[in-house]
């Protein structure tokens, strides 16, 4: 009698600990295969797949979409890569922006939604992330994945005790192996967040890009944020950059120089193994502050966060803070803004070589209409027009 | 490089498995509902990873 009750005990909490693992590997499995709709701007006149540059990414889940928004008439070649960081929802979310909405006149833009497309598909272990938010727009509400800072482990795996980069042979943090931002320039042969460098690495080369800009955003306890990481031929460029914006009262943006001996970003080596200038773009997340309170779809999105704010009475902080928070709609603005005044610049510098981009919002008229407002109903939209990211 | 990481992936998800084994035995002799309820808790990573789930 006392062995059947042990039984049906084992038994009960057998199906228990089952049902826990079936929802918590059901939200695992949501997360990975979440769709989210990207609607094609009447500016994207093709779509190619990063495979198409290197066939080694071809079949991995970091083949991703190449947008291509080539302009009326000729001029340089712009490269925007989103999502090279996909914890960072706002170097994603403002080239999205540019996909469904921008229009380029002169010159051409090349656009990425999920750079480590791996990293989009997995938060960070054990950190209790949301594994998505939700954008409202005029239509409904849009969601998309929050990801990583690094590959998911699902897709490369195991990490080495001690990652050396290639081809510097610089010491770098283990983990840091599955961090797109640390494998710059990549080989052909190596691990998927090394090839998927390689890969980009050839799209910059065989489309001869003039300038690639990379969108991130920085915790707040981070010295690099509210900048602009410039590339030595990017110098100029990007200190007109940061003093129009910031005289023109828009928001502050400074401007640093990349250093010759950090190996593996982008900032670095895309100037270092191409013709392309490289910058690299840093908005505030106080997401992904250590200190902040709850990790919560609501702060990722509001960026208010009273512990922080407690950080920066005490000085900790390299960006100031208030009850306003860091909404999402500010650091998208701000990227958006940085990247329609890059082109500004630029072609202010060199007129036969334009780039001229419409149907952008800048950072007011995104903080006063909200992002929702610039993402399209792919419902709605033309089934042809409509590509799942 | 490439070929070794493949082999430790096969090796580590051996490791998994034989751990996961090891939990459900240790489950199935265990008297005390204590020790029956942490090993279900302790066996659901090992479960996890063992079907790719995150």
């Amino acid at each position: 009698m006392a062995d059947n009750n042990v039984y049906i005990r084992k038994i009960i909490l057998s199906v228990l600990g089952f049902l826990l693992l079936i929802f918590s590997g059901i939200s695992f499995y949501k997360h990975r295969h979440l769709e989210e709709h990207v609607v094609l701007g009447e500016g994207v006149t093709e779509v190619k797949k990063l495979s198409d540059y290197f066939d080694g990414v071809k079949g991995t889940i970091n083949d991703c979409n190449i947008y291509i928004l080539e302009g009326k008439e000729p001029g340089a070649t712009l490269f925007v890569m989103g999502a090279s960081h996909p914890e960072e929802p706002a170097g994603r979310l403002a080239p999205w922006i540019f996909v469904e909405n921008g229009v380029m006149e002169k010159g051409r833009l090349i656009v990425v939604l999920s750079a480590n497309r791996s990293g989009t598909t997995v938060t960070r272990l054990g950190g209790g992330y949301p594994p998505d938010y939700t954008i409202p727009t005029g239509w409904g509400e849009q969601k998309f994945r929050m990801g990583d800072r690094w590959a998911n482990p699902l897709d490369q795996w195991p990490d080495p005790e001690v990652y050396i980069h290639y081809p510097s042979r610089q010491n770098l943090a283990y983990v840091d192996i599955r961090n797109l931002n640390r494998a710059w320039p990549g080989r052909p042969n190596g691990t998927l967040t090394e090839k998927t460098c390689y890969a980009f690495m050839e799209l910059i080369r065989k489309e001869k890009v003039d300038i690639f800009i990379d969108l991130h955003e920085a915790e707040l306890q981070y010295p690099v944020i509210s900048t602009i990481v410039a590339h030595e031929k990017g110098h100029e460029l990007a200190a007109v950059v940061s003093m129009v914006l910031t005289d023109m009262g828009e928001f502050n943006m400074g401007m640093e120089y990349s250093p010759k001996s950090l190996h593996g970003l982008s900032h670095r080596e895309v100037g270092d193994f191409s013709d392309a200038i490289s910058l690299l773009f840093e908005a505030p997340e106080p997401f992904l502050d250590a200190t902040r309170g709850k990790t919560t779809r609501e702060q990722l999105l509001t960026g208010k966060d009273e512990f922080i704010v407690k950080a920066g009475e005490h000085g900790l902080l390299f960006e100031k803070i208030d009850e306003n928070g860091w909404p999402i709609d500010v650091r998208v603005g701000r990227h958006t803004s940085a990247v329609l005044m890059t082109m500004e610049i630029w072609t202010e510098e060199h007129p036969d070589m334009s780039l001229v981009c419409i149907n952008v919002p800048g950072y007011a008229e995104v903080i006063e209409n909200g992002i929702g407002y610039y993402l399209k109903d792919p419902f709605r939209a033309n089934p042809e027009r409509v590509i799942i990211e | 490089m490439n070929i070794l990481m493949s082999i430790i992936t096969v090796i580590y998800y051996l490791l998994v498995a034989y751990t996961a084994v090891i939990l459900i035995y240790n489950l199935i002799k265990t008297k005390t509902w204590e020790k029956e309820a942490l090993y279900i808790i302790v066996l659901l990573p090992f479960l996890l990873r063992l079907f790719r789930l995150k």
